[in-house]
């Protein structure tokens, strides 16, 4: 089960790239915040396969750090940094 | 391997493929609004689905109960981001593929 | 090479990697906004590769105060740079190129340059077998009164690093203050579904930090990882747009800025005056005062960084 725990974590962390993709090519700013957001969602799950692989159950506090915090960085960005934006039009 | 381990398997597996739609969602539709709907399903049910998964090999309740307070915290998040992010695109004015 | 090896191997690769693009891409981003989010995905990257290099302790405070805290303090500073009220031009403001602006890039490159070069020759100049001091510390780890390494080093063998980044943190805040702080942001209308959320959020974030806080003695985690998960249920409240009274804002403030640095100046003041070297604690005595430093040093580092995201100035005396 290890090597299949940690065959799937990196599995998830290269479909980090199309989140990667998102933030790079926006266009809107809320398409780059959605692709962070993303991003901390596949890494919470790497963490915790790992935390399962190698039997580190600190692990799972650093995942749990970073649920708990996952939604101050993007309420910050809707409250306080997010411009008008009237020129993105759908792709 | 025993049964909890196939089990197991099958339900990494799943969340995995939410994961992977999920991704492909966020690079493929064609705004914001649709990306959202592509992104919370990886949100919920992926990270469901790899917590469920977890849960079945936890070696503890305790660890169970941590696993489903993660969930729980990121289901939260996603929850009110979504809708947070797609009210300001409507009131900013984004406006909405249609085709 | 077996398959387990394989996966780790690819897995580090693509880690590293991926810290390279993302450094790349935020750095070099000529929109301000992209590069924040860049580095907020940069430092979820990095907390993994602390994760991989077995630094737990390093990979919780990475993802608490690189990806959740700094992530927002940045967003704030954005939204800051414009006029009072952004627009699309300060979001996508492209970085200035003036003369004075190039060489001044130039000098920063070559002194980063200068300090990696030296990083790399130190790295190399290593003694190859070298044990480290991690025999030493668990051979002391009994006398230092908590049963965590890491915790032992940070606040006791090695008190005064701690001691000075707490008080790097404060003298950033008085920096913010010193400008005369920002005019206070608008109240926005409040937002039913933001209201829920950080009244569901807030109690579990002050839960959180009391268990990170509590988890340091033994395990990863201590003041520095639970004063960022206080902080950030401070920037939440502000962000729904709750307001502290104005009675709280003078001397209560204060005291809880200082309630850290100052402990630590008075038990380093007691030490020397009992006659041990500056910030030995008595074993017998040294759990209970490492459990009050983490407390106190908890309670400002969150304050600080609350203070720090909302960068109002301070009022002078009670409620004026």
């Amino acid at each position: 089960m290890q090597l299949f725990n940690l065959a799937l974590g990196l599995l998830l962390l290269m479909t980090l790239g199309g989140g990667i993709w998102r933030a790079l090519r926006g266009p809107s700013a809320a398409d780059r915040m959605l692709s962070v957001q993303v991003f901390g969602t596949a890494a919470v799950a790497v963490l915790l396969l790992l935390a399962q692989a190698f039997g580190q159950a600190a692990l799972r506090d650093v995942a749990l750090a970073f649920a708990l915090l996952a939604a101050v960085t993007a309420v910050a960005f809707v409250r306080r940094a997010w411009a008008e934006e009237v020129d993105c039009d759908p792709e | 391997m025993i049964l909890s381990d196939y089990v197991a398997a099958v339900l990494l597996l799943v969340g995995v493929f939410f994961f992977l739609a999920g991704t492909v969602g966020l690079v493929r539709f064609p705004d914001v609004y649709t990306r959202l709907h592509a992104l919370t399903k990886s949100d919920n049910v992926g990270l469901g689905f790899v917590v469920m998964g977890l849960a079945v090999e936890a070696e503890s309740w305790f660890v169970v109960g941590k696993l489903l307070l993660i969930w729980m915290l990121v289901l939260l998040a996603g929850a009110s981001v979504a809708h947070l992010i797609a009210r300001g695109a409507t009131q900013r004015g984004v406006r909405m593929w249609t085709d | 090479m077996d398959r387990l090896t394989l996966v780790l191997w690819i897995f580090d690769s693509v880690t590293g990697l991926g810290l390279l693009l993302l450094a790349g891409w935020a750095l070099a981003s000529p929109q301000l906004f992209r590069g924040i989010i860049l580095f907020v995905a940069f430092s979820l990257m990095m907390s993994i590769a602390w994760v991989r290099i077995d630094a737990p302790d390093v990979a919780l405070a990475e993802i608490a105060i690189g990806a959740g805290l700094t992530g927002a303090l940045l967003l704030a500073a954005l939204s800051r740079l414009g006029d009072s009220e952004p627009t699309q031009e300060s979001m996508n403001r492209p970085i200035e190129r003036s003369y004075r602006a190039r060489t001044f890039r130039s000098l920063t490159a070559s002194l980063l340059a200068a300090v990696a070069v030296a990083l790399v020759f130190l790295i190399l100049a290593l003694p190859g077998d070298s044990e480290g001091l991690g025999a030493e510390v668990a051979a002391s780890l009994d006398a230092s009164g908590v049963s965590s390494p890491v915790t032992a080093v940070l606040l006791n063998f090695r008190g005064y690093d701690t001691l000075l980044e707490l008080l790097v943190l404060l003298l950033a805040l008085l920096g913010v203050w010193s400008l005369g702080g920002l005019p206070a942001q608008p109240v926005s209308p409040a937002v039913l579904v933001l209201d829920t959320l950080a009244r569901i959020l807030i109690p579990v974030l002050l839960l959180s930090s009391a268990y990170l806080l509590w988890a340091g003695t033994h395990a990863p985690g201590g003041a520095f990882q639970a004063g960022a998960v206080l902080g950030a249920a401070g920037v939440l409240l502000s962000l729904a747009g709750w307001q502290v009274r104005q009675r709280y804002t003078g001397v209560t403030l204060r005291l809880l800025l200082i309630a850290g640095p100052s402990l630590f100046l008075a038990f380093a003041l007691y030490t020397i005056v009992a006659g041990q070297s500056l910030l030995e604690y008595p074993p017998q005595r040294a759990g209970v005062m490492i459990v009050l430093l983490e407390v106190a040093a908890t309670l400002s580092i969150g304050t600080t960084l609350a203070a720090l995201f909302v960068a109002e100035g301070p009022r002078n005396k009670e409620g004026q």
